[in-house]
């Protein structure tokens, strides 16, 4: 009735290929931006905010890196755990060797520097695929997770090995170290997925996005038709791996403060960043932050029902969490391979007919 | 939905008119590969308060509330709880994770909640100069490094300087934090120092114990949790390592680390900082207050282990804190700027702990403003795999404190600098 195409004139090319092509989408998404903006930075408390909504901007920015190069490229990683280590420690060298430049340059250029080391480690991916390339991946993990264990330059010798953010501020008001106010903590994240979110959807869209797919659907067609290989391989690990560098610099610096490689980047990581991309849908930048939002609000709301209203037991709860997490990626896995956002097209498409279906 | 919003308004409310309690956050962790370890500290911990309320109706007349919450040793979790029991009234953060216990130190130091890592987290927080709100009595791993080289020379007859001594240690803060030390130590004394780490979590073994093998360090220092103490264990056994020459720190050092591996392990060594088993008048309290009223944490069956004693143990310490800061401050209720003025002030004589049905349960020491730490006492434990028991082979020993203390004040100080600290105390 109200979400349809109709009667909405699309008069240039422009505003023909919008984002959101439909009205409703359209004012639903100012709408969020909107409580996004102005609404949630006066609501959100300590809790709310490094509970749930810093790791789901965090981990939707690093989801979205991994979407373009899974999702979009074709190219299974697992090395995503590693890469936000990279982002993570330039971040920490940068921010201490520079006091006086921006936190927000700190951050791109984590970004920036975490593209070339993902191109590099995207160079075996001109030559293996599959399995064999999530294993290379996977090398780059642990090699990455050593290395920052290794060699004590990157931690500033500091005694325990730990990184641990100094603090830093955006116009006067601190957005890293102790004294962060709950408001800039989350606006600083918002900005940068917010602005991740629009570069990836553009990226996506545009020529480099298909030379991506193309790839992704067949990579010996693409080459007949004049795809680069070499060129779209080695873009989509630059681009993806900035994404999760700049994921990486913020979680160490905005959200955790403090971070040692093996425990806040390990394996698990790259795990967990795959789930969400799964779970939410791969091909998709809605997927990327619905996967996020799952998996990052899950185990607090399981917390919160279980051991806060029901009282069980801690263990049992923690427990439980995995079982059910396990649960929903075989579900998926089965029912819905594109995930959430294959969910969300659907009812779109239910909602477009609705409500005189055929 | 309606009914869950019920249940969600009832929670609201029940939180809010049991406030009148003091309020101890438990970051425990009963999963994970360190639930080995985790498992029986926590009961310990909610045990002794479940048996304060039970036995004097609380601490100075007011309830004792556990909130407990999962971290799976995992920093990430661990700032989740605290962010999530902060905001009930937290009067003290014991999270049994020097990884945690970093992340906590600035976020408590700026929301003036103390953090008390008993035996862990950041050892140069024995400054209280600088770390007001950090406490770390009554010892830490650069006395625990040291009193182990101290016990290596006892067993040498004073000379170590054609000795090589291994250090076995988890890849993290945690086991990083004692090389300071016997670096230091190395130098004074003249061994030779290996450095070997182990990942996270610690199951395969193979190449760091081959690596043991070949360079054959006459003794090995062992700074391992969770899991990786088993397994370490059972290499140990495996190229015939001699066992008293196998000294593990305190978390390297209970049952459960070593019952696995059978006969073998009899004679390993390790650290305690307080004493084992549970020959103490207290635990017939937690007998009949605390089991045979159904109220025992978890399941019940870890009591007296090595573990559950430091989780009492530590727990204690809590209480005493804030028994202090109510004498001191002349009120029941107390607020986490009170507890921390208890815990500066807090004293524990051999009296003290007997009272308490402790006696000779730990090492007498007191803290004061300018030291956080007490005086770092700790003593060695023998396993006997016949008897199944632990037993502590030697006094409390003191640190070597003239190698240690330049230490301290070097790490504190740039740990000042470098955050704009004011030095206190003066």
């Amino acid at each position: 009735m109200f979400y349809r195409e109709a009667g909405d004139f699309k008069t240039s090319y422009v505003s023909d290929s919008q984002t959101f092509p439909i009205a409703f989408d359209r004012y639903c998404y100012f709408v969020t931006l909107f409580i996004g903006v102005v609404v949630l930075p006066f609501v959100v408390n300590d809790y709310i905010v490094s509970a749930i909504l810093a790791p789901f901007f965090i981990y939707s920015i690093a989801a979205i890196g991994l979407n373009i190069l899974t999702g979009y490229c074709g190219q299974v990683s697992l090395g995503t755990g590693g890469f936000m280590a990279v982002g993570a420690y330039s971040c920490y060298k940068l921010m201490t060797g520079f006091p006086e430049v921006s936190i927000l340059l700190h951050v791109v250029m984590a970004g920036a520097i975490t593209a070339i080391v993902g191109a590099i480690f995207g160079l075996p991916s001109l030559r293996i695929k599959g399995f064999y390339l999530a294993v290379a991946t996977l090398a780059a993990q642990f090699f990455l997770v050593w290395l920052f264990n290794k060699v004590s330059w990157f931690y500033n010798y500091s005694a325990s090995g730990q990184i641990s953010a100094p603090e830093r501020t955006v116009l006067s008001i601190p957005v890293t170290g102790p004294n962060v106010e709950p408001w800039a903590m989350y606006l600083i994240c918002f900005a940068f997925a917010f602005i991740s979110a629009v570069l990836a959807r553009n990226l996506t869209r545009g020529s480099l996005g298909r030379t991506w797919m193309a790839i992704r659907d067949m990579d010996i067609a693409a080459e007949i038709i004049g795809v680069n290989p070499l060129r779209a391989k080695l873009t989509a690990f630059a681009v993806s791996s900035f994404f999760i560098g700049v994921s990486g610099a913020l979680f160490f610096a905005v959200y955790l403060g403090a971070a040692e490689a093996g425990d806040s980047f390990g394996i698990q990581k790259s795990f967990i960043v795959l789930f969400m991309i799964i779970i939410g849908g791969l091909g998709s930048i809605f997927g990327s932050f619905a996967g996020a939002a799952l998996l990052v609000v899950l185990p607090v709301f399981l917390k919160l029902l279980g051991v806060d209203l029901m009282g069980w037991p801690t263990d049992l709860v923690a427990h439980i969490q995995l079982v059910i997490v396990g649960f929903l990626i075989i579900l998926f896995l089965v029912l819905e391979p594109h995930g959430l956002a294959q969910l969300w097209r659907l009812g779109k498409e239910k909602l477009r007919l609705w409500p005189f279906p055929h | 939905m309606k009914k869950l919003i019920l249940i969600t308004t009832a929670a609201l409310f029940g939180g809010t008119v049991a406030m009148a309690d003091l309020v101890f956050p438990s970051l425990s962790y009963r999963t994970g590969p360190y639930a080995a370890g985790g498992t029986p500290f926590a009961d310990g911990y909610a045990d002794y308060f479940t048996l304060i309320n039970e036995r004097d109706g609380g601490i100075g007349g007011v309830e004792a509330r556990v909130i407990e919450c999962e971290t799976s040793y995992n920093t990430e979790k661990g700032v989740e709880c605290y962010e999530a029991t902060k905001g009930e009234g937290a009067l003290v953060y014991q999270p049994l994770s020097t990884g945690i216990t970093y992340q906590l130190i600035p976020r408590a130091s700026a929301d003036g909640i103390p953090v008390h890592s008993a035996g862990y987290g950041r050892t140069s927080a024995v400054n209280g100069q600088v770390f007001e709100w950090i406490f770390n009595y009554p010892t830490n791993y650069w006395n625990g490094a040291s009193i182990a080289v101290k016990h290596i020379l006892e067993l040498n007859g004073g000379d170590i300087s054609d000795k090589k001594i291994a250090l076995l240690y988890h890849n993290s803060a945690y086991g990083k934090e004692p090389i300071p030390t016997l670096q230091a130590l190395s130098e004074k004394h003249g061994f030779e120092l290996d450095t070997i780490a182990i990942d996270h979590p610690g199951q395969e073994q193979k190449s760091q114990w081959l690596q043991i093998r070949r360079e054959q360090p006459d003794h090995i220092l062992f700074w391992g949790w969770g899991i990786m103490n088993q397994v370490a264990l059972q290499e140990a056994i495996n190229i015939r390592y001699p066992m008293e020459n196998f000294i593990g720190i305190w978390w390297s050092g209970a049952e459960i680390d070593v019952v696995p591996a059978g006969a073998g392990a009899d004679g390993y060594k390790s650290l305690q900082f307080h004493n084992v088993g549970s020959d103490f008048p207290v635990f017939d309290d937690i007998e009949e207050y605390v089991v045979k009223r159904g109220k025992a944490a978890g399941a019940g069956d870890q009591i007296g282990t090595v573990l559950y004693n430091r989780g009492l143990y530590s727990a204690m310490l809590a209480v005493e804190a804030a028994r202090t800061a109510q004498e001191l401050h002349g009120v029941a209720e107390i607020d986490a700027s009170m507890m921390r003025d208890g815990m500066e002030a807090l004293m524990m004589t051999a009296e003290r702990m007997a009272s308490l049905g402790l006696p000779n349960f730990g090492p007498t020491f007191q803290v004061t403003c300018e030291n956080h730490g007490g005086e770092g006492l700790g003593a060695v434990a023998q396993w006997d795999a016949s008897a199944q028991t632990w037993s502590l082979i030697t006094d409390f020993i003191a640190p070597d404190l003239e190698v240690i203390q330049p230490l301290i004040e070097a790490d504190s100080m740039a740990y000042a600098a470098e955050n704009n600290i004011e030095l206190r105390c003066n």
